[in-house]
Parts: C-alpha cells; structure tokens; sequence
C-alpha cells in the first residue's frame, strides 16, 4: 500500500489539475453554446433564449438534459463499434490536448519540450473521429460529408502549422510555457510582429474546426447535416462538445502563440499597473448587473436565479481583494479574456460571412493561404537575419518581413484564377 | 515494478495485441483502427526512450497522415464487396514456416550479438534538447539526406497525383 | 532501466508479424499496412539504440524512415486505386495476369 502511494504521488497534483481542468472546460463548452446564441442573436437583431432562466442562462442545462433524454438510434446495417467509438475519439483527442495549454504560470498540467508540437498532432487525431464517424454510419450523407470535412481539415492543418513555425520562430522554443515566457522577455505580444501569421492562424482555425464560413460539411441546408447526420441523443452531443472544445482549444493556441498567454497588457510597464484590479471589476459589474436584473424583473424563479448568482458574484468580488487570491488569479484571468476575445471572434464571423462552397473552400486553402504562410515563414525568417546579423532594430526588421509577405498575399488575390 | 516498466510491458503488450489484429481482421477499417493503436503505442514507446520529438512527429506524420490517407482510399475504394471473401490466400503455411525462420534468426543474432548489448547505456544529455539537436544535425551533418528526402517527397506526390487521376 | 534488448526483441516481434501479414493476406490494404508494420519495426530498433549510445543520428535516420514510409504509403496507395478501377478487385490472388 505504502509502494502503492509511493508511485502515485507525484501524479496527484496533476490529476487534480487534470479534474479541475475536465469540470471548468465542460462548463464553459456548454456556456459557449449559450454565448454563441445570445451573441448571433444581437448581430441578427433579436433576442436569444431569454426563458430558461434569467436571460436564457440555465437554457445549456435544459440542452444537455435534452440531448440525454433523447432516444438512441443506432442506423440498421452499422457497424454497431465504430459508430460508438467514433464521437469518443473526437472528443478524447480534442480534451487530451488541453493537457498542454498553460493557462496560467503555475496551472499547466504538463509542459512537455514539444508542447505545440503534441498539440498540434493530438489535436488532429480528432480527424479521425469524423471519418469513422462518417463511414459507420452507413449513409450517403454522412459519407459524403465525413470525407469533404476530412480534406478540409487535412488542407488547412498545413496553412495552421506554417502560422505557427512563423511564431515558432520568434520564440526559437516548442514548450508552450517557454513561448510565453518569450512574449514577456521580449516586452511585446507576437501579433504585433507577425500580424499575417496571426490573420492566417485565424481563418486556418475556422476551417480546422468546422465553422462558418467554412462549414459546408455540416450545415443543415447542404449535406442534411454531413457525417453526424445519423447521430442522436448523447452521441451528437459528444460530437457537438468536440466540435466546441477544438474551437476553445484553437483559441487557446493562438492566445500562447500570439497574445501573450496569461500576459497583463503592457505586462512590463509599471504605470500600467492599475490594470491588475480588473478582475475585481469585472467581478462588481457582474454583482451589479444580477442586483439590476433582479429588481427589475417579476418572475419568482428568475429573481431567485439572479440573487443566487449575485450572491456568487459578490463572494469573488470579497474573495479577489485579498492581494494573496488576487495575485494567483491574474494569469488564468487575462488568459480566459484573450480566448474569450477570439471566441468572440469566430462567433462574430459565423453571424457575418456567407457559406464558402466546397471547391472555393480548397482553392482558399491550397492557392492561397499555403504560400502566404509559406512565404511568410520565408520573409520572417529574412526579418531575424536583419536584426541578428545585420543589427537592425528587432520591431522594424520584422515588419519588413510582414509588408513583404502582405505584397505576395494581395497579389495572389488579386490573380482570377 | 518501476514505472518504467509498467509503460514499457503495457505499450508492448498492447502494440504487439493490436498488430495481431492489424493481420487477421477481415474489415479493412478495423485494420485501419488497429495500425492507429499500434503505432500510438510506438509513439509511447519513443516516449519512454527520450525521443519526444520522434513521438510527436510519428503523431502529426504518420497516425495524421499516412492513416488518414489509408481511411481514405478504405473508404473511397468502397471495399464492401471485397469483406466476404477469404482472408489468407492459399500458402499461408509456407509463410507461417518462413517467418518463425526469420524469428529464429533475429533470436541467434541477438544471441551471437550480446556483447553489445551489455553495452552501459550512456548518459541521456547528449538528446537533449531533443529537437534542437535534430535539428543541427538534418541542417548541418545529414543536409544532403534531407534534401534528397525533399525531392523524395515531391516526387511521391506527383506519382500518387498522377495515378490516381481520372484520365 | 529497461535493456535495449527488450526493445530489439519487441521490434523483432512486430517485423515478424508484419512479414505474415505481407505474405499471408490476399487484401492489398492490408498488405500495405503491414508493411507499415515493419518500418515501425525498424524505427524502434533505430530509436532504441540511439538512447543505447546518446547519439542523435539514430534520430534522423528514424525521421527520414518515417519521410520515405509516408511517400511509399502514398504512391503504393495510388497504384492500388488505379488498380482497383481497371481490374475492379484488390484481392491479390486475383490479379495474375502474369502467371504461367
């Protein structure tokens, strides 16, 4: 027993990461869904869930209560296996992946030396969730829809990957902490040094999880709804959770490669310091706006709903002006706002850009974002050679590079082609 | 039982289970699911041997990848109707017979060869940094390997393009 | 510290099963995966010995093992989907056109 103990103890604070981080990320998946309606809702000139508790808030709740509760339907001549191992492998591959994000100096549950590197490769093991998702399924549709899903991803990981060796090589290290720690060596976020490499990061991340404008392989007027056409109930909603958790993931990779991390803006200014009680702030607006809500409303539920979260809210407020817990929470704070800023991002492009069809789509990945990021990996380079070889100032020899790779970029648009 | 070897028996068991079943499922998918877990289980094994940039590039490359092409032409290929015929052809004895040779063989040669086996195993910062020493070594010692890798490649994709094209 | 020879003798197990595979399976998918068995096979000998004597050259070579495994997986890919649609089977047995 003691052998027992002796073995597992160094993996305990690990596991404990691990459970913390499992809990909070399913949450903030299903609040997600929920953030994503509201917000299309605004943009579309209407009001969101507004039932289901104040404002739509426990509307996720009655979503996976519903999805649970919900019939099991298994298509006749399925291959009964794979078409239940194939939504566990969507989402295995996308939560094991946030085994490496560092979310704040001290909360990363492992920093392994090729941490982007496992991400990266983990994270496109979901692939294969959908494929075999699709062929078991036993349906033209799903097919149809698994194998155009499949190519897209398997196109736009290039255009990824090249966006991230371009930051890769600001920082010259794999391990994800070390990348941050380069931001806040060098006193500035790598997006206001390789901004294209950020811009192609950021439409390669739309394609690679399947969103709008380039989710031709699951949306509802195309392809019935692709490879989980034949998924119901429970099965859907792990596929739907993947679906969610790569978006939150993909976010997260661009927040260590290119805004800094757990980073405070202007992380190295001292005059900015005030910067730090944001978290209290933030904590008394959302107090204040329960309190608001309450009083305003008449539904007996609701005013106990918004009191029970005012009462939340205000405890962190009391919590967070204790310096100690204020101190501890910055790094995970100024994380989750950055990835809630490009969560908001993508959201934001679902409810403006029309649905790119399935060849436009590969011709974007292939003739164009591929050589812009290869060029741009090339011109970034050029860039580095400037400033250590030839002693340029470290700011303006990269933006060289970037108005090099942004002449190729607009002349490839601006062939017909 | 040290760590060490619980992950080593529990890779190598699994790795060498899972291959069994690579070569003796009918479905040529369940194979497909099968070479993925055995060659998620040499990327553990890489793992284990202070190799991490070997284990992530096995991941990206070949379970990504060359997995992912297989599913594809599994899947395109549309081999419903090839599922019900005989799995092994009809010499599977001479073949069963030539193999355990080459396993007899292996097995005399690690025999004949122990001494350098017993070799003491030499301090593991000589890999560290994994990445940055393979690096410095593709770029400065194998640089003409890897350039001919590069015309390997392009190659490979213009033959696999042009065979498979639709005439 | 596990010994090197286990790993030698685990890769020996996988190249033989691998070999049975090449040889014994009529379907050529399989026969393809099979010998992906074997180049992982010789990865992990390579790989082994390379922690063995600490040198990186085990590494790179295991690299361009696994370059040349991804470029033979998709020419031999190929050629299997041009054969399947001029003779219509992937069964080995089947296409013996050259046999006496």
């Amino acid at each position: 027993m003691a052998q027992l103990v002796d073995l597992l103890h160094p993996y305990l604070l690990a596991t404990i990461r691990v459970v913390v981080a499992f809990v909070i990320l399913s949450l903030i998946v299903a609040y997600l869904a929920y953030a994503e309606r509201k917000i299309l809702a605004k943009l579309q000139v209407r009001i969101g869930p507004m039932r289901v508790g104040p404002h739509g808030l426990l509307q996720p709740i009655a979503d996976v209560l519903k999805l649970l509760l919900k019939e099991d339907v298994v298509p006749a001549e399925a291959d009964k296996i794979v078409f239940l191992l194939a939504p566990i492998i969507s989402v295995v591959a996308v939560f094991a992946a946030f085994a490496l994000v560092p979310f704040a100096p001290n909360f990363i549950i492992t920093d392994v030396n090729v941490g982007i590197l496992f991400l990266v490769g983990v994270s496109s093991l979901g692939i294969f969730g959908i494929i075999l998702g699709g062929w078991a399924s036993n349906s033209h549709y799903s097919l149809l829809g698994a194998l155009r899903s499949t190519a897209q991803l398997v196109s736009y990981e290039v255009a990824l990957g090249f966006a991230i060796v371009s930051a890769l090589l600001l920082a010259s290290t794999l391990s994800m902490r070390g990348i941050v720690e380069a931001q806040a060596s060098r006193g500035i976020w790598f997006v206001f040094l390789q901004p294209v490499a950020f811009c192609i990061l950021f439409i390669a991340s739309i394609a690679e999880t399947n969103r709008n404008p380039f989710d031709l392989p699951e949306a509802e007027s195309e392809l019935v709804a692709g490879f989980h056409t034949e998924y119901s109930g429970f099965r859907f909603a792990l596929y739907f959770m993947a679906e969610y958790t790569a978006m939150i993931l993909v976010s997260c990779i661009a927040t260590v490669l290119f805004l800094g991390g757990w980073l405070r803006p202007f992380a190295n200014t001292a005059t900015f310091d005030f910067l730090d009680y944001t978290p209290i702030v933030v904590c008394a607006a959302a107090t204040a706006w329960c309190v608001v809500e309450a009083l305003r409303t008449n539904w007996r539920t609701q005013q106990f709903v918004l009191t029970l979260l005012a009462l939340g809210a205000a405890g962190m407020t009391l919590l967070l002006l204790v310096p100690a817990v204020l101190a501890a929470t910055q790094g995970v704070f100024w994380f989750l706002a950055k990835v809630f800023l490009f969560l908001f991002g993508f959201i934001w492009f679902r409810g403006t850009f029309p649905r790119y069809r399935f060849d436009q789509l590969m011709r974007i990945g292939w003739h164009f974002l591929i050589p812009v990021a290869i060029v741009n990996v090339i011109f970034c380079g050029i860039g580095l050679v400037l400033w250590q070889q030839h002693d340029w100032p470290y700011v303006p020899a990269l933006w060289v590079g970037n108005l090099g790779t942004l002449l190729v970029a607009v002349l490839l648009l601006g062939r017909r082609s | 039982m040290t760590f060490y070897q619980i992950t080593f028996y529990f890779f190598a068991t699994v790795m060498i289970l899972a291959a069994l079943l690579v070569i003796t499922r009918r479905n040529p998918v369940h194979s497909a699911i099968f070479l993925i877990v055995t060659l998620l289980c040499v990327a553990g094994l890489y793992l284990q041997l202070r190799a991490e940039f070997l284990a992530a590039v096995q991941i990206i490359l070949y379970i990504g990848g060359v997995m992912v092409l297989f599913l594809f032409v599994i899947v395109l290929v549309n081999l419903g109707v090839v599922v019900g015929q005989e799995r092994f052809n009809r010499q599977w004895w001479v073949a069963g017979i030539a193999a355990l040779a080459l396993l007899v063989e292996l097995g005399v040669a690690f025999y004949l060869g122990r001494e350098g086996l017993a070799l003491p195993t030499a301090p593991v910062e000589a890999l560290q940094p994994n990445t940055e020493r393979i690096g410095l070594a593709l770029y400065q010692n194998y640089m003409l390997p890897f350039e001919i890798a590069s015309l390997l490649l392009l190659v490979a994709m213009i033959g696999a393009v042009m065979m498979a094209k639709r005439r | 510290m596990i010994p090197t020879s286990h790993y030698l003798f685990l890769a020996a197990v996988l190249f033989t099963i691998g070999v049975i595979g090449v040889l014994t399976r009529r379907n050529l998918i399989i026969v393809l995966m099979s010998i992906e068995l074997i180049l992982n096979a010789v990865n992990i000998n390579l790989i082994a010995f390379s922690r063995q004597l600490a040198s990186v050259g085990g590494h790179v070579f295991a690299i361009f093992v696994i370059t040349d495994a991804a470029a033979e997986a998709a020419v031999g890919l190929g050629i299997l989907i041009a054969l399947f649609r001029n003779r219509d089977t992937i069964n080995a047995d089947e296409i013996d056109l050259l046999k006496w």
